[in-house]
């Protein structure tokens, strides 16, 4: 193992191998296609059993369908619902000015029609969203225990008979994943089913995903379906689809899970360009170093000069 | 306009709608983005207990090799209270305090934290031997025991004081060397804010515990230390861009204030302390209470950062906007 610049900012092709593991298998990861999600939260559901996390109260938020929030201690899956208006696409806007639906009962059978004549001016987005699993991960990088650790898989776990609690990671995350459960004091978050993994299986969401919106896998080939998928996307019109963490020159070197995303990230509550504070500890670490031997020669200075005893 | 009605809206309708002159940016209904800190006021409190032991520890050390036995004397004690406090509100911070001792299993450069750790157990022992050799019953000090203390004192003050100054700023790259956006964008001045403020606590500190004719020393650091704050300080408010405002606005505006105007007073105060143990008194009282409200601003600002996605979101997707690199 060598620790090299690498190792704390900008594209890694080895992520196991530089937290010190000699054979380990290919790094997975989560390939998350929200243009053929269709909300139904199985993934939240199948994680919560999976992992037996603790439900996290009855809360109704009025966000759309949306009564889960985000990540948190307890829910490492979530399903974001935006509700927003879409301007109709050229052969569906021609056949609108045609006729107006007035939403009659017809003689079709209810969904009969699916095709593009049935689209509205409105659409909605559903994603969810799941622990990133970063090349560079904040969370990992400022724990002071080791429970934070990168497994042979290239995932980042907490081991909980380590962690004792004191919150650093939840501030490290540059995705706000990682949290602190109440009434615990220990910090939770996806392990992307780190003992599936070791007995050869998916994980539990993607299991469970009926559109296979949710793809696992070694990230490599993930990386390549996502980027012809974006591809056929665009050939059939949908040119706002685009890649959201496939990048390994994006701020935290890629993410292990990414996404296929069909607006800009924050609409889905993502941070449109995230950093890991580890890229700048060098340059901090220097102007820390700076202060302090200012505050150094400060303290020696003042028993120098005219003494009024 | 109705804030929260703008920001019901963002989810659906795009681009949220503010009153002029704010920031356009779209959010998942107008939630954070980012996780609060999940520290309470312990945190704050910490960075102004090791800052005012860090400052003492350098004091009490001048003192020793100048011959000051009563700024002496205190500073080892006020180091070595700052140092208790420090450790209680750490562990007390902790989600599982009964495993405070995990912190000592590694050695992670990566982790401000661990290296943190890792320096106050290179200071915390200095500061024990020089403040017991103060705490000994004079009955003590000539069997052997106290003859060692006594002998030590010197060599562990000095080792204290030359661990010190990394108490007193690493604790800026711990609030830094994360994602909340307040304390990150000020990764370049805060270090500068921090020790100005444990050395404008020191000082105090000497002010109010030393009698005038011993608090030279004092009443110059704490001068030094106060000047520093108060322009490294407005820095945060004038020149972090959309992050400023977080810094500018609310509970840590106010705080922040107060802070500026008690270390100002301070300031002032100490030109007179050298005549008037009232004022002497006074004027340290104020510049320990404005480094306190200091770090209390300071952490406000950064927890109300990560609760507005505006702090989050603004910054990256005008960097992407720019077409910049991360």
């Amino acid at each position: 193992m060598t620790v090299s610049r690498e190792s704390f900012y900008g594209p890694l092709d080895d992520v196991s191998g530089d937290a010190g593991y000699t054979e380990h298998p290919e790094r997975v990861g989560f390939f998350t296609d929200t243009s053929v999600c269709i909300g139904c939260k199985a993934c939240e559901v199948a994680c919560k059993e999976w992992n037996l996390l603790p439900d996290d109260g009855f809360d109704l938020l009025g966000m759309s369908f949306d009564n889960t929030g985000e990540l948190s201690a307890n829910s490492w899956r979530h399903v974001a619902f935006i509700e927003q208006p879409a301007p109709l696409r050229e052969s569906a806007a021609a056949r609108e000015a045609d006729a107006v639906d007035l939403g009659l009962p017809s003689f079709d059978l209810p969904g009969a029609g699916t095709g593009e004549e049935t689209r509205t001016d409105f659409r909605w987005l559903m994603s969810s969203d799941v622990c990133k699993h970063c090349t560079h991960a904040g969370c990992l990088d400022v724990c002071p225990t080791g429970a934070l650790f990168r497994t042979e898989f290239g995932t980042v776990v907490v081991q909980d008979d380590i962690c004792n609690g004191c919150g650093y990671c939840v501030s490290g995350c540059p995705y706000g994943v990682i949290d602190r459960r109440e009434g615990d004091g220990r910090a939770w978050k996806c392990t992307m089913c780190y003992d599936r993994l070791s007995d050869g299986m998916e994980p539990a969401c993607a299991k469970a995903c009926p559109t296979d919106s949710i793809q696992f896998g070694p990230l490599d080939e993930l990386r390549e379906r996502a980027r012809q998928r974006v591809a056929t996307l665009h050939e059939r019109g949908v040119t706002e689809a685009r890649l959201y963490g496939e990048d390994p020159n994006d701020g935290v070197g890629g993410d292990g899970a990414f996404f296929l995303l069909l607006d800009e990230p924050e609409v889905y509550g993502l941070p449109p360009d995230p950093v890991v504070p580890t890229r700048d500890a060098g340059s901090m670490w220097a102007r820390a170093g700076v202060a302090a031997a200012a505050f150094a020669a400060a303290a020696v200075s003042v028993f120098f000069g005219r003494s009024s005893r | 306009m109705s804030r929260s009605l703008g920001r019901v809206a963002a989810g659906d309708t795009g681009r949220e709608q503010r009153s002029p002159g704010e920031e356009d940016f779209r959010s998942y209904y107008g939630r954070r983005v980012l996780k609060e800190p999940v520290w309470e006021w312990l945190v704050p409190a910490y960075l102004f207990a090791g800052g005012l032991s860090a400052a003492c520890a350098e004091l009490a050390a001048g003192a020793d090799l100048t011959r000051r036995p009563r700024l002496r004397k205190a500073a080892r004690l006020g180091a070595l209270g700052g140092l208790a406090t420090s450790m209680y509100f750490l562990i007390a911070d902790l989600g599982r305090p009964e495993r405070f001792h995990h912190m000592l299993r590694v050695a992670k450069p990566s982790s401000p934290m661990s290296v943190g750790t890792w320096i106050l157990v290179a200071y915390g022992p200095g500061v024990g031997v020089a403040a017991a050799a103060e705490l000994l019953p004079a009955r003590l000090r000539r069997r052997w025991p106290g003859k060692l203390i006594g002998a030590l004192a010197r060599p562990a003050g000095l080792a204290s004081a030359a661990v010190a100054p990394g108490v007193a700023s690493y604790t800026a790259v711990l609030l830094s060397h994360t994602a909340v956006p307040a304390w990150n964008e000020a990764r370049d001045r805060l270090p500068f804010v921090f020790t100005g403020s444990a050395a404008a606590a020191g000082g105090g500190f000497g002010m109010v515990c030393t009698p005038v004719d011993e608090a030279e020393p004092a009443r110059k650091l704490a001068a030094v230390g106060a000047v520093t704050e108060l322009v490294t300080s407005r820095q945060l408010d004038e020149r972090l861009g959309v992050v400023s405002e977080a810094y500018r606005t609310g509970k840590a505006h106010r705080l922040r204030q107060w802070s500026e105007y008690l270390t100002a007073g301070g300031a002032l105060g100490s030109l007179l302390a050298g005549r008037s143990r009232a004022a002497a008194v006074t004027s340290g009282l104020a510049l320990l209470a404005g480094s306190a409200l200091q770090r209390f601003g300071i952490f406000e600002a950064g927890v109300q950062s990560t609760k507005d996605p505006k702090y989050v979101v603004v910054p990256q997707r005008r960097r992407v906007d720019r077409g910049e690199q991360a």
